[in-house]
């Protein structure tokens, strides 16, 4: 059997709440608040992208699994903000964690889905006995257009997940993908931010995807909702994945642990695995763990974990997702926002 | 800086490897051929804590272009355990707030994009251990 050997998440210390936003563009902030369910957002420093989360969040992977980095043979990072269109990100996490060069690294790309892809690809190359281990990471920092409705979501975050066959942290019970062609939400090539199809977005992308996913790997492990003790689905603001849960028949109480959103916002890519790494810090021994991760274009991957007897042992070795969402930050300004996401030009 | 050399000194830069003299146990960074503590030739391949303590610091107000928007921003020599001293930048906090004796670690940053269409280069920037309370 295959599973998580190894975990780590890392979240920006910049904040930006949901009112300073709605303050800029004249609009009402308790109707974000109470209507997209989201009261701040991280926000990358000018020093941090998708590859400087992903080496942070890889690090403690590697820390939490006690294993040689030179054993990991495989390294996909799932993002839609690669800083280069043309060169690897992954090549830089490897250098500088300490692995390779005999491994095979690829970036991945499927908007919001491209983490849980990268750990689906992993997982897979595990269990075929291809690699001893390899490690997937979604992680963004996530564009919103100018007042558009994701820019109170759109934030910086990531989780990285090693994948291996024995000192399981979790195993891998199950998996399953429900994958169609969707338009609801895309950016072309050379466009700065993504466009939306508003209300499209939902019924026929979002829910359609999760619901499909989730219905059909529960009834491939003949599991039923009250059997898991977390679960977490993509949360593109706070509601979604509420309403998803609950259609679903999952509990608040199932879904509270998981659900970061209302003060990390979005991080694309890195949204459900970050959810996910934040119910493993305190997951128990035996706790059966749902994740549905959703892509726009539209596709869902869901997994069914096991937690591990090993699991409490490896919590305390990396930074736990709570601790960074509660520990130190500092708020900017709407003006300072600006500057940080390159929203400012200026004479070169 | 020139892909070329950046690409060199990706593993002082990228994993913070480090000389420690055979001679005279001087750890340098980045490594160096003759250590210049006691001009040793020989030494062993360490790696540098991911912790480290401020020596001394100054706040830059002034800053080149590729930092524009950075300023105001701390500047520091720092030093790890093993007794390795670099510069660093300081983030993540109020660069007043930082000074001699604060502890830091270290974490994988951008360090500057050269131009618009040049290459990234990355490597550590220190950040207080207590970097912004509340």
């Amino acid at each position: 059997m295959a599973g998580i050997v190894g975990y780590g998440a890392f979240i920006p210390r910049k904040r930006i709440t949901a009112e300073e936003i709605a303050r800029q563009w004249g609009k009402d902030p308790e109707t974000i608040r109470k209507g997209l369910l989201l009261k701040e957002k991280s926000v990358p420093g000018i020093d941090e992208d998708t590859i400087t989360i992903s080496v942070e969040a890889g690090g403690d992977a590697i820390t939490r699994a006690g294993i040689d980095p030179l054993k990991i043979g495989a390294v996909y990072i799932g993002s839609e903000s690669h800083p280069y269109a043309v060169k690897p990100s992954g090549t830089v996490l490897i250098d500088a964690l300490g692995i390779g060069p005999d491994v095979h690294v690829a970036d991945f790309e499927f908007a919001c889905k491209a983490g849980s892809e990268a750990m689906f690809v992993s997982l897979g190359l595990v269990e075929s006995g291809r690699v001893e281990y390899a490690m997937g990471i979604g992680a963004d920092t996530s564009q919103g257009a100018p007042d558009d409705a994701l820019e109170f979501s759109a934030s910086a975050g990531g989780a990285a997940f090693i994948f291996g066959k024995e000192n399981l942290l979790a195993d891998v019970l199950e998996t399953y993908s429900f994958t169609s062609d969707t338009p609801d939400f895309w950016r072309r090539e050379g466009e700065f931010y993504p466009r939306h199809g508003g209300r499209f977005t939902g019924e026929p992308a979002y829910f359609k995807h999760v619901l499909s996913a989730t219905r059909a790997i529960l009834d491939k492990t003949g599991l039923k909702p009250s059997d898991f003790r977390y679960a977490v689905f993509h949360m593109p603001n706070g509601k979604f994945p509420q309403q998803a849960g609950k259609k679903l028949g999952f509990t608040q109480k199932q879904m509270e642990t998981g659900w970061i959103v209302p003060t990390m916002g979005n991080t694309y890519s890195g949204s459900s695995p970050t959810g996910l790494a934040a119910i493993l810090d305190v997951a128990e021994p035996d706790d059966l763990i749902l994740m549905t991760s959703f892509g726009s274009g539209a596709g869902s991957d869901s997994f069914v974990f096991k937690a591990t007897e090993l699991l409490p042992k490896r919590q305390p070795l990396g930074r736990t997702v709570r601790s960074m969402l509660d520990g130190p930050k500092h708020y900017v300004t709407y003006g300072q926002y600006a500057k940080l996401r390159d929203k400012i030009i200026v004479n070169e | 800086m020139p892909s070329p050399r950046y690409w060199r000194e990706v593993p002082s830069r990228l994993r913070l490897e480090a000389a420690r003299c055979s001679s005279c146990g001087k750890v340098n960074y980045p490594p160096r051929p003759i250590c210049p503590g006691c001009r040793g030739e020989k030494s062993e391949p360490t790696t540098l804590s991911k912790t480290a303590k401020i020596i001394t610091s100054t706040v830059i107000h002034i800053a080149p272009d590729d930092f524009l928007f950075e300023a105001p921003y701390a500047i520091a020599i720092v030093e790890t355990p093993e007794g390795a001293r670099f510069m660093s930048q300081v983030v993540d906090c109020d660069p007043s707030s930082i000074g001699p004796g604060t502890d830091v670690s270290l974490e994988f940053r951008l360090i500057r994009k050269e131009a618009r269409s040049g290459i990234l280069c990355y490597g550590f920037k220190a950040v207080p251990t207590a970097s912004w309370e509340g």
